[in-house]
């Protein structure tokens, strides 16, 4: 009796550690936080791309807009593949695309602007990649959503596509 | 001559004083450092990892540390943006205490176990 109860304990500690490594094992090595909670936009003061002149968060979200945050960069390459998704959006009124050139030389960034588009209404320089650790970002490319309200209701990452456009183009509607 | 002296002095004292702060802010910096996951890394923290991510957080501590802030305060900034699994370290809330408590419930269940058998010998002798 008592050896049939010490091999039911140990069956049952087996079970135990091997369902906890099973799911370990079936989960992504990819981390993203649970984003249930909308987040206030930070409060930053950033360098404009064009004028070089620091510009405020609360200038830049002024406006009672929706506004899409977009991490880039010119040498990131997953950046070119969803450049035609932001020019896309870009033409939509009711959306205001903010650029976040993430860790760049100017001079690439302004060749991959002039090159591919500018969907931006602004782009500012996160040179040292600060303002994108202020946002909760991993790297680029990575895109957020904010409200009116100004909170941060949705984080892309990775490059958008087609059916990201699609939700997006729904939550700015 | 009795000027100069004391000038020398004073910024001796004002130069030695930045070195230390300094220094005190680097160990800082260290230790918070070590205990940042980077979550685009496989099991490195931030400061031995060379990537993009931990380079902007390091640049992010560091401006934390000179504004000021305490060690629990940046922990909690870099929680609010990136989740607990960003600390090494997690806090005992709702969601951890069973990573807590379940060493020490085996500590005590292994304990109570050699207990017995001990005791159980000692009777048999």
């Amino acid at each position: 009796m008592k050896n049939k109860l010490n091999l039911f304990i140990i069956i049952i500690f087996l079970s135990f550690c091997f369902g906890i490594f099973y799911k370990g094992l079936n989960n992504s090595n990819t981390y993203v936080p649970k984003t249930k909670d909308k987040k206030n936009i930070p409060i930053f003061e950033a360098k404009d791309f064009n004028s070089n002149i620091y510009v405020g968060s609360e200038k830049i979200f002024e406006e009672d807009n929706f506004y899409i945050v977009n991490i880039w960069a010119s040498w990131c390459v997953p950046c070119r593949t969803e450049h035609p998704f932001l020019m896309e959006l870009s033409k939509s009124q009711s959306v205001k695309l903010i650029g976040l050139n993430y860790r760049d030389n100017q001079i690439n960034a302004k060749n991959f602007i002039n090159k591919f588009g500018n969907p931006y209404s602004k782009i500012l320089i996160d040179s040292d990649g600060t303002l994108s650790v202020e946002f909760g970002a991993y790297g680029v490319p990575e895109t957020f959503i904010i409200d009116k309200n100004k909170k941060i209701i949705k984080k892309f990452i990775g490059p958008i596509n087609k059916e990201t456009v699609e939700e997006i183009k729904l939550i700015i509607k | 001559m009795k000027i100069l002296k004391i000038f020398i002095i004073v910024f001796l004292s004002a130069s030695f004083s930045q070195l230390k702060s300094d220094e005190k802010n680097n160990e800082l910096k260290s230790k918070i450092l070590k205990n940042i996951r980077c979550l685009i890394c496989q099991g490195q923290s931030v400061y031995d990892s060379e990537s993009d991510f931990a380079s902007s957080i390091k640049a992010i501590v560091d401006r934390k540390i000179n504004e000021g802030l305490m060690e629990e305060q940046i922990y909690e900034f870099l929680r609010e943006k990136y989740g607990d699994w960003v600390i090494y370290v997690p806090k005992l809330n709702k969601n951890t205490y069973i990573l807590w408590l379940l060493p020490l419930l085996l500590f005590l269940f292994g304990g109570a176990i050699i207990y017995k058998k001990i005791s159980k010998n000692k009777n048999e002798q």
